[in-house]
């Protein structure tokens, strides 16, 4: 149903070379539109994030699965009808596994994660700054060590980009629709058991 | 030095009845989102679709970090920074990121002000009601989530909005697995930093 090697001329500018002012202008807006939404749905806040954590507030967790589900059904829509590209994140499970967990430890210190810290920031929640400060640290260290990690635990369960459907054998077409109502089914629990 | 000491006498002292009997400790007493969670994650997913036809982008918000901290990195350090394995990858530039992020800040900032709900606090009642109200204590946190944060992001390929909502929805496995390890390790440790 869908060609996975389907590929589609963008008239984006190449990687290497400064993008231009219209795509700058859509990162503007579209940045304007997500720091707003995070706002509003309360996922910029202290008490929120911690709740998420602490499995009391499930805001986050409703307003994740809504948009996955949601973001799911229109990005493989548009790539059927060869309007997308897909950019998956490559599946390297030892650096996703350990690197996952070090950000989940660091998420609970801090409450903001790197979006809605950024979100925090804006609706002035000034803790967020010295978050920010940490992240910034954080990814140079990870620069410095880049190499070896390239080389050691970035390589332990490197599947390149593999895809749920792919790895479960079931067609696209079939997979997608499934999936998608077994989140709503979730999130429908979810709300039944946690209003908020 | 007082206040890390009773940060450490607080995480060592086990008293199960003390969330329970402080009401300041309930994330659900605070303010959640002021638009209902489902309409912010369609929005958010609906959002994914644009950027994907109008940018060719996923959505993502640690690489901005990274982006900045080599910037930074050049002005002190040039040759050491764009000696790295990562930054020669990803030369830290003003790009669609940068803009992305930077605008996030922006819309968080007008959604607070147009729903009355800019904060202008540097630390949260929730934190206040279990760290105390030393803003060293909270700096000191919050710079070492960072950091753990951030080395984590980069170690597995994205944040909560490059794998836990962009990679989710194209449904990359690692994405999955990142979106999973982020909350066990957040929820052990939020429970470990309030609950215990």
């Amino acid at each position: 149903m869908i060609d996975p090697g389907k590929v589609v001329e963008k008239a984006s500018s190449p990687p290497k070379s400064p993008p231009s002012a219209g795509k700058l202008l859509g990162a503007a807006f579209f940045g304007l539109a997500f720091g707003f939404l995070l706002q509003k749905g309360g996922v910029a806040k202290f008490n929120v994030l911690i709740g998420a954590l602490l499995l009391e507030d499930w805001t986050v967790a409703k307003v994740i699965l809504t948009a996955i589900v949601v973001g799911m059904i229109g990005v493989f829509t548009l790539h059927h009808f060869a309007k997308v590209n897909l950019h998956p994140p490559a599946t390297k499970l030892g650096a996703q596994i350990i690197g996952g967990l070090t950000f989940g430890i660091g998420f609970a210190l801090i409450a903001y994660c790197p979006g809605t810290g950024a979100a925090a920031l804006g609706q002035g929640s000034w803790d967020a700054l010295f978050g920010i400060l940490g992240l910034l640290v954080g990814s140079y260290l990870y620069a410095e060590f880049s190499g070896v990690l390239k080389r050691s635990i970035e390589r332990w369960g490197d599947k390149g980009k593999l895809l749920l459907p792919e790895l479960l054998h079931i067609p696209r077409g079939a997979f997608i629709p499934g999936f998608a109502v077994l989140l709503t089914v979730l999130l429908f629990l979810i709300q039944r058991s946690f209003p908020r | 030095m007082k206040s890390a000491l009773s940060f450490i006498i607080a995480l060592a002292a086990p008293s199960p009845a003390f969330a329970a009997s402080d009401p300041g400790l309930d994330p659900l007493s605070y303010d959640g989102g002021v638009w209902s969670h489902y309409i912010v994650g369609t929005g958010i997913g609906v959002l994914s679709w644009l950027t994907f036809y109008f940018s060719d982008k996923a959505i993502g918000a640690s690489s901005f970090y990274a982006t900045v901290a080599g910037g930074l990195g050049k002005l002190v350090a040039r040759r050491h920074t764009e000696s790295l394995d990562y930054y020669q990858k990803n030369p830290p530039r003003f790009d669609w990121s940068v803009v992305f992020v930077s605008c996030t800040i922006l819309g968080a900032f007008i959604a607070a002000c147009t729903g009355g709900e800019f904060r202008n606090e540097w630390l949260h009642p929730m934190w206040v009601a279990r760290f105390g109200d030393s803003l060293w204590l909270r700096a000191l946190i919050a710079i070492a989530g960072g950091i753990l944060m951030a080395f984590g992001a980069r170690l597995a390929g994205g944040c909560t909005s490059g794998h836990g909502i962009s990679g989710t929805l194209q449904l990359s496995v690692g994405s999955w697995v990142a979106l999973i390890c982020f909350f066990a390790g957040g929820v052990a440790t939020a429970h470990a930093l309030f609950r215990l």
